[in-house]
């Protein structure tokens, strides 16, 4: 028998993902410890992440890093396959593809303050269309919506001005970043 | 650090668009809207049907005496009532649409009706 070994090559794209995921889960976590008034209404801070990542980097690693964020980030704050990680899916999914569809929009004047108003309310909207197709199957659920649209404006702005001040200072340098 | 610098033009657009979104779907959402008529019944039959816009009070005769019902704008309630216990005294003003006030030992009732009609319970 002859021992096998598989060697994983790791580039450095997939260390570069792994990092921002890691930031982005750093403030799931951060998120998920601010008490707020209403389940479903939250800052949303790992999406400052995204919005970083897909101006820098593009939507396919934008993708990854969410991805890899809704999974990690169940797993440590314990829903993962709770109906939670059904919704942050639906929701981060559909911000996800309107991000991909709003950054065609001349960035001369839409900036990430846009996307992130955008996504926000994609997100929520995602949401509250899974919340009222699986779990909560009564028109009741909409009666939220209007609290969950004013939250997704105010936050998608606040995350998007924190984004927008990130991208405005230089990238860090790739080697900083390994 | 000036924060107003990093929102451009189409930023503002869709801060807009925005809020405007966000205030267009309170009354979509928030269904039955404001409150606009109040539905006196005695013996369960509609004694008076009321819009609430002006203030105006009613005198309606029940087996134990009279219930006397006050209406202002947007708002409706049972000032006296003869029944022993007061509940429907004791509601207050009723101001959404599907509230009820039930004076059952005098047979009185009102009711705050909106432009659709709500449902004040619903079981599946």
């Amino acid at each position: 028998m002859t021992p096998s070994v598989i060697e994983l090559s790791v580039t450095d794209e997939d260390r570069r993902v792994a990092w921002l995921a890691t930031a982005a889960v750093g403030l799931s976590l951060v998120d998920a410890a601010i008490p707020s008034p209403l389940p479903g209404v939250k800052p949303g801070l790992a999406n400052i992440v995204t919005l970083v990542v897909l101006a820098r980097y593009g939507w396919g690693t934008a993708v990854w890093v969410s991805a890899l964020r809704v999974l990690a980030g169940s797993l440590l704050l314990g829903y993962f396959l709770a109906p939670g990680f059904f919704l942050s899916l639906t929701g981060t999914t559909l911000s996800l593809l309107t991000l991909g569809l709003a950054r065609h929009l001349p960035a001369r004047w839409f900036g990430p303050v846009s996307l992130s108003i955008l996504a926000a309310f994609a997100h929520i909207g995602g949401q509250l269309l899974l919340a009222r197709a699986w779990l909560i199957p009564h028109d009741g659920v909409f009666l939220l919506t209007p609290v969950f649209a004013a939250a997704a404006l105010v936050f998608g702005t606040i995350n998007g001005l924190i984004a927008a001040k990130l991208l405005a200072e230089p990238a860090p340098l790739e080697s900083s970043n390994v | 650090m000036n924060w107003l610098a990093l929102l451009r033009p189409g930023d503002w657009l869709i801060l807009l668009i925005g809020a405007v979104a966000v205030g267009s779907s309170i009354p979509v959402f928030w269904q039955g809207g404001l409150a606009d008529r109040a539905i006196i019944r005695q013996e369960g039959k509609v004694f008076a049907e009321v819009d609430l816009k002006a203030r105006k009070q009613f005198e309606v005769a029940g087996p134990l005496g009279t219930t006397l019902i006050a209406v202002e704008p947007g708002r409706a309630r049972v000032v006296s009532d003869p029944s022993p216990r007061q509940y429907c005294v004791k509601q207050g003003w009723l101001m959404r649409p599907g509230e009820i006030a039930i004076c059952a030992p005098n047979r009185v009732s009102v009711q705050i009706a909106g432009r659709t009609k709500v449902y004040d319970s619903i079981s599946y």
